[in-house]
């Protein structure tokens, strides 16, 4: 094969906090993308009766669950504010440098408030119907 | 076997025009999802989850099992493109990558079905 040009190795640039959030974009989507099975397991517990959905209403409701739809939110909330920063990129927006790196903190306290006040809301996912 | 160059096969064929077609997927799906997931995010605070009447009858409400399966497609797929080009950049050697895809496909597919599925069968039960 032949040698191709390659980017730079990454140990060659000095870390910069935007290159976090280029790999936790990376990290949230396939966390999510696990996530999808829960969301249909949910949906076919549903569908497959009362029975089944108190079972898996039960399970989802257990603290262990809880932490991980916790995690999923939290990486919905980054992913979703994140992809719309890439959104703009793509549409050829915010791409210097300084811009850059401004909106990725813009990103970080959108995504963070956004989880705080989702997680307050959604607290116990399963709590008892008022 | 053929004498030609891989070159020579492919000039004056033009592109096939595909080259961007998975980027172009990905933002598609991404631009779904924007009103999609925020939909379905709201929709989740107000259901009383732990109520299977709540929730089987608002599953099968009005356009709801038309935006749940919109959400479910776009999902899958944003998510299968997604992965892809995770295995495509870290996983090595040629047939790992290729069965690294393809497993990757199937169980996108599978997830898809099985979600279709369930939401066919609570629209329909809401029918009758």
């Amino acid at each position: 094969m032949t040698e191709r040009p390659l980017s730079p190795h990454l140990s060659v640039y000095r870390f910069l906090h935007t290159m976090a959030l280029s790999i936790l974009h990376r990290i949230t989507g396939v966390w999510m993308a696990l996530g999808l099975i829960t969301l249909v397991y949910w949906l076919a517990s549903a569908a497959a009766g009362e029975d089944a959905y108190a079972r898996a209403s039960a399970r989802l409701g257990g603290g262990f669950a809880r932490v991980l739809l916790l995690l999923w939110l939290a990486a919905f909330c980054y992913h979703f504010v994140n992809g719309v920063r890439h959104l703009c990129w793509d549409a050829g927006f915010g791409l210097e440098k300084h811009q850059a790196r401004r909106t990725a903190k813009v990103v970080i306290a959108l995504a963070v408030l956004a989880f705080l006040v989702l997680a307050y809301r959604l607290c116990c996912p399963f709590r008892a119907s008022p | 076997m053929s004498l030609r160059s891989p070159l020579g096969k492919v000039l004056g064929r033009g592109s096939a025009g595909e080259g961007v077609g998975h980027w172009w997927a990905q933002r598609a799906s991404a631009l779904l999802l924007v009103p999609l997931s925020v939909w379905f995010l709201v929709a989740l605070l107000e259901l009383p989850l732990t109520d299977y009447a709540a929730v089987s009858i608002w599953m099968a409400r009005g356009w709801n099992p038309v935006w749940l399966a919109l959400l479910l497609l776009s999902l899958c797929w944003h998510s299968r493109l997604g992965v892809q080009v995770v295995i495509e950049d870290y996983v090595h050697g040629p047939s790992l990558k290729f069965a690294s895809l393809l497993v990757n496909s199937a169980a996108h597919l599978l997830v898809l079905a099985v979600g279709l599925y369930a939401l066919l069968r609570l629209a329909m039960r809401g029918a009758t």
